[in-house]
């Protein structure tokens, strides 16, 4: 008894809630970049190597629409349709000509694409880190801590986002189109709907939600050119625990793995704690290939 | 498992004969000029070939999995970096360092590492696969860049290049030539392995895994056991590699094992063209050449990923054969 006692004394309550609450935050922000991911897996079979840098370069943009007027929302927005737009080009140059061929190939394409738009960043920007000056400074206390309102600001656009594009996917008339061809790209064809536009729809879409992410998360840290290469592999690593393509399943495995990360983080160093989600990405591969959060298959 | 594997070249009994000769004249021709280049190379080009040659095997290695057996592994940079930092262990540790041990440290590192990515990615297909790699390779990024103890973190390990040391025959240090004729010796000899491996029944088994992965296991091959062999294979060789950057330029450093070390390799195997082992190094040096000519011309800050990142993405959509199968082509018209 006296050992169980002492065992649940040395749990850090304090920090365990403190850890939750970062979590959660880190995993609103990571769920609205997977979301674009597994939509674009989804929909039409890329896997985009080169989200991470439409992440940073949405960061980059609402730093200049910022700069330029001073206006945090309006550089959300901006930094959105910028986005949308270089989206839905790079998919129109890039992906429509390897439609129907191996989805390898979009991984080698948009591999390049990464490459080719980050050292345009590290080109254009250099390589000192910008800051997005926060939007609102107020100050909670959690504890010992003065936790900033912002970063309950985040999770809150970042949920009310993706419950916006849930509301989009299933009541919109491109909603609606963007669905069926998920379901049956042929049949969809031959019922009318215009496939090629939905893919680009599809991959602007994506884009946006990259950029929007991008900004919000640019006033937490710095803004730099490398900033994608992290949060594309722990947005993959989310899309494949949640399933590919399932919408539900990245957010929700986006939370429980910065939650993980999280906790990780009380008892080893930041950069190790990385390794805790590596882990949880090879259970998942080896136990239950489709995805944790998706119903087994029959 | 008796029927033999079909042969292209078999029905024309003739020509087989003559693509050989072909074959072997066109790589005496090739090894000839290798083996004069770094007698008339200044010192810098002399190191660059070196070089060149050392990511073609990188690459070569890899084009087993990509080309041969259809999966593109992302993480060969795992294998590459255990390779640099087992023969960095080896000169650390023991006290006259010696060129072969460090060698078997190498390639043991890299075994190992592919030991435990062969055993739990070739389960999955396709993306999956390369997924997993990448994955895979970023844990051994970051044992490796936050275990300073061992491995010196962010700095790596520094040591110096052993003895050229072939027993009872030959013990000298290292000059550029010899050291380019060492890798030279390698390369060559990695690549003829690898060729006769392509070739064999072990190989075509590969290639049809690549063609029809079901059809394989319904023949009777048990698939999975034959892909873990293709990636302990391609790893070796990748850690070879290692090995022979890492004694070239007397360092080990985390920056190697870093995913893009991979996406290198991936890129040389596209531009040069997969499925021809020899493409590979020709991909190599077309990226370093260029990445080289224009650093000369726009100065060493050019960010000459960007038209080369270019070059990579027009290639994938309009030449997926690569320059080598593109001159095939043109040759054959």
């Amino acid at each position: 008894m006296g050992a169980l006692g002492q065992f649940f004394h040395a749990i850090p309550i304090d920090l365990i809630i403190i850890q939750t609450v970062n979590g959660i935050v880190t995993g609103m922000i990571l769920a609205l970049i997977a979301s674009g991911l597994t939509l674009i897996f989804g929909i039409m079979d890329v896997v985009n190597f080169a989200h991470g840098e439409l992440f940073m370069l949405g960061a980059y943009a609402g730093v200049i629409v910022i700069a330029a007027t001073g206006n945090f929302w309006l550089g959300l927005v901006a930094s959105a349709l910028i986005l949308a737009i270089l989206g839905a080009a790079i998919q129109i140059v890039t992906l429509r000509p390897l439609i129907g061929r191996d989805p390898l190939n979009t991984i080698l394409v948009t591999f390049g694409l990464s490459l080719v738009l980050q050292n345009y960043a590290l080109w254009q920007f250099g390589p000192v880190s910008r800051k997005i000056p926060d939007p609102m400074s107020s100050h909670f206390t959690l504890f010992y801590l003065q936790y900033p309102w912002y970063r309950i600001l985040i999770a809150a656009l970042s949920a009310g986002i993706i419950g916006g594009f849930w509301l989009f996917l299933k009541y919109s008339i491109f909603g609606v189109w963007i669905r069926a061809t998920a379901q049956d790209r042929v049949m969809a064809q031959a019922m009318g709907i215009p496939v090629p536009l939905v893919y680009t729809g599809v991959f602007a879409i994506g884009s946006a939600m990259a950029a929007a992410s991008g900004v919000l998360f640019g006033p937490t840290t710095g803004v730099d050119h490398s900033m994608g290469l992290d949060w594309v592999l722990r947005a993959f690593i989310v899309v494949v625990v949640g399933g590919m393509g399932n919408l539900g399943g990245s957010i929700a495995a986006a939370i429980f793995i910065s939650l993980l990360e999280s906790y990780a983080a009380i008892w080893l160093d930041p950069s190790q704690a990385v390794i805790v989600s590596f882990v949880v990405l090879i259970l998942t591969l080896l136990f239950r290939p489709t995805g944790l959060f998706v119903a087994t298959p029959k | 498992m008796t029927t033999a594997p079909l042969d292209k070249t078999m029905p024309l009994g003739t020509t087989k004969l003559s693509h050989t000769a072909v074959f072997w004249i066109g790589f005496c021709a090739v090894m000839a000029v290798l083996i004069v280049a770094p007698l008339i190379l200044p010192e810098f080009w002399r190191r660059f070939l070196t070089e060149i040659l050392i990511w073609g095997l990188l690459a070569m290695s890899s084009d087993l999995l990509i080309g041969y057996t259809g999966m593109v592994s992302f993480g060969h940079s795992a294998f590459f970096g255990l390779g640099m930092y087992g023969a960095a262990g080896a000169l650390l540790l023991v006290s006259p360092p010696n060129l072969w041990l460090a060698i078997l440290a190498g390639l043991a590192g890299a075994a190992g590492a592919a030991l435990f990515v062969a055993f739990f990615s070739t389960r999955l297909r396709d993306i999956y696969f390369t997924i997993t790699t990448l994955i895979f390779s970023q844990i051994f990024y970051v044992i490796i860049f936050t275990w300073t103890a061992v491995t010196g973190g962010e700095n790596g390990l520094i040591f110096t290049r052993p003895h050229l040391a072939i027993p009872f025959l030959y013990n000298a240090r290292f000059t550029s030539t010899t050291m380019h004729w060492f890798v030279l010796a390698a390369v060559a000899g990695s690549y003829l392995f690898l060729r006769r491996v392509t070739q064999s029944p072990f190989g075509m088994v590969l290639q049809s895994i690549r063609e029809n992965e079901p059809r394989t296991r319904a023949i009777g091959y048990p698939v999975a056991r034959y892909k873990m062999m293709a990636v302990m294979l391609s790893g070796l060789f990748a850690g070879l590699a290692g090995v022979l950057y890492a004694v070239q330029n007397e360092f080990a450093a985390p920056n190697f094992v870093y995913f893009l070390t991979s996406g290198d390799t991936v890129i040389y195997n596209v531009i040069g063209g997969i499925g021809t082992l020899v493409g590979p190094i020709v991909g190599a040096g077309f990226f370093q050449l260029m990445r080289q000519l224009l650093a000369q011309v726009f100065g060493d800050q050019f960010p000459y990923l960007i038209p080369l990142g270019m070059v990579f993405i027009v290639m994938i959509i309009f030449l997926p054969q690569g320059l080598l199968g593109f001159a095939r082509r043109w040759l054959n018209r």
